[in-house]
């Protein structure tokens, strides 16, 4: 049986730019109606460029911001933040992992508090519970016990995006927003933290919505894609749909503008070269 | 003969945990019109080994080299004041950040005449022309008003282009792009690319890419090298590097492709046996975090 996790209707979000000496008041609208749902222990992939508010988006799923119109359930429960605020209740099933992992963890933290913050603000889980259950999800996410007393600058991104994974696990989610989490890492670093993401989601049954602009991330990760262009979701189906028969421009544009590492585009590419030369 | 050939290049560095070799023993060689690329991951001394060339290192790097050739002159046996004529007039480098690597205090125009006078023997009203027409070719719309714009005025792709601008000023045989499109979307990414590729060959300029993307490689390289920490895994034309890998970390790398995806996992290049493990016998100092 599916559940539906998460669900929007026609969600809105505007803000506003207050006018300086030279320029005027105006309104931005970030986000201009989207709707969409996802169902457990399913991805949806939401693809686009800087600035078509993919983030922004993010940033309401998550509850971190409001959206300026329209409807969100989460676990079946309408969610309105700027009505009646966020309780931790809510904190707990939606977490976020970032984009750079240099920018997410606090350097003077030592990751074993890292991982028991989440814990200590919204829960009363007592400090040694808090200790073992941090230790475990380190374990969870390919690290081991000597790293808990270690500080961020001690790891690499891969690392350190792994501790940012367990950071957003430790409350049991059942919503993980993941905001570009491999576009800040190497090629195989990138393929170790999708496989980690992929065990999670079946040990877990986790929902994710993943944010990202890298299309063979997508078409590896995604169950459902999203294409978000000015605001505006032009393109949403499931990813066989999407990848095999494009509809909007945009969709082919990125399609297009995508890099071919397959034998054939390469010989092509050559071939075409020496008859130029 | 080649345009650039870098014969057993070594970079140190010194750490306080004694000196760490950030390049160990590469041979690199470019030819006039060809594109090569230089793959790995990072801390692999893909950049740290260009930047040797361009003589940008700080202090505390040590440059050892065999010799390194540029267009017959021993870049290493040349005086600062020499070789900063060649640097930046023959040899040329894009950096990965376009914001960060304009200045911020100057505009646009500023920043292009600035090379022009340095290395060019030309007067104010030829210098503008020729910033003019360089905005053009990188395709940079009204480039006579732009040229008044800051850095902070314009999108990352036009700082990449105003970047490209700058390292083609004056007509470089060698053009080092490290990193170009790593900031930067995919559509506007695949317009960086195309504008390089199409400068390269308009120019006759040879091209060395640095990326860890196996995508750019594949759309712009004539030839390949694989680096993995600071050696040289595997050099070959781009074609059989795809086709016919032979180093394992080569194998790995092109493996850990999400588009090449066979089963549910992908695989990892911890997945497969490392040579280079048994060759680094060598002092290099472990990392604080081991991967």
């Amino acid at each position: 049986m599916s559940e539906t996790v998460l669900s929007v209707q026609n969600i809105k979000r505007d803000y506003h730019v207050s006018g300086g000496l030279f320029s005027k008041a105006r309104t931005v609208h970030a986000v201009k109606g989207v709707s969409f749902s996802v169902e457990k222990g399913k991805t949806l992939a939401i693809v686009g460029e800087s600035g078509c508010g993919k983030s922004t988006l993010a940033r309401i799923i998550t509850l971190i911001d409001a959206p300026t119109s329209g409807s969100l359930q989460i676990d079946g429960q309408t969610v309105d933040i700027a009505q009646n605020g966020l309780t931790s209740d809510l904190r707990r099933k939606v977490q976020i992992v970032f984009q750079n992992p240099y920018g997410s963890l606090n350097p003077r933290q030592k990751i074993g508090d890292v991982l028991g913050e989440p814990l200590k603000i919204n829960t009363d889980t007592p400090a040694s519970e808090r200790r073992d259950r941090a230790m475990a999800m380190l374990k969870k996410v390919g690290l081991s016990e000597e790293h808990f007393n270690r500080y961020p600058h001690m790891f690499s991104g891969g690392q350190r995006q792994r501790i940012a994974i367990a950071r957003a696990l430790m409350l049991n989610p059942k919503l993980l927003v993941l905001d570009e989490p491999v576009s800040a890492l190497d090629l195989s670093v990138q393929a170790q933290v999708l496989n980690l993401l992929a065990d999670l989601q079946d040990e877990f049954q986790l929902t994710y919505v993943f944010i990202s602009h890298d299309l063979s991330v997508v078409r590896y990760i995604a169950d459902e894609v999203m294409v978000m262009y000015f605001g505006e979701a032009v393109e949403y189906g499931t990813r066989d749909e999407v990848f095999a028969n494009p509809k909007h421009s945009y969709t082919q544009t990125l399609f297009a503008a995508t890099p071919r590492a397959d034998v054939e585009s390469i010989r092509a590419r050559v071939a075409k070269k020496r008859a130029a030369a | 003969m080649p345009l650039l050939a870098i014969k057993n290049l070594s970079v140190s560095f010194l750490t306080s945990t004694g000196p760490f070799m950030a390049v160990n023993g590469i041979d690199i060689t470019v030819d006039a019109r060809e594109v090569l690329a230089i793959v790995g991951e990072s801390g692999s001394g893909k950049s740290v080994s260009m930047l040797a060339v361009m003589g940008l290192l700080p202090d505390s790097a040590t440059v050892k080299a065999d010799s390194m050739v540029f267009d017959g002159i021993d870049l290493l046996r040349l005086e600062p004041k020499e070789r900063r004529r060649i640097i930046g007039r023959d040899v040329a480098m894009i950096f990965q950040e376009p914001m960060a690597s304009l200045n911020p205090c100057f505009t646009v125009g500023f920043q292009i005449e600035e090379v022009l006078r340095v290395h060019m023997n030309m007067d104010r009203s030829q210098r503008r022309k020729r910033a003019i027409e360089l905005l053009t070719a990188v395709g940079i719309p009204d480039p006579a008003d732009r040229l008044k714009s800051y850095p902070h005025q314009m999108s990352g792709g036009q700082c990449q282009r105003v970047m490209i601008a700058i390292a083609i000023a004056c007509n470089p045989k060698l053009l080092i792009a490290d990193e170009p499109t790593t900031a930067l979307d995919v559509t506007i990414q695949k317009q960086i690319l195309d504008l390089l590729v199409g400068l390269q060959q308009e120019h006759g300029m040879g091209m060395i890419m640095i990326t860890h993307n196996m995508g750019v490689v594949a759309e712009t390289a004539d030839r390949v090298v694989v680096q993995y920490k600071g050696r040289k895994m595997e050099e070959a034309d781009v074609l059989s590097l795809f086709e016919n890998p032979q180093s394992n970390y080569t194998k790995a790398l092109l493996a850990a492709l999400p588009e090449n995806a066979t089963g549910d996992r992908l695989p990892t290049v911890g997945d497969y046996q490392m040579e280079v493990e048994d060759s680094t016998a060598v002092k290099t100092p472990p990392l604080e975090a081991p991967l």
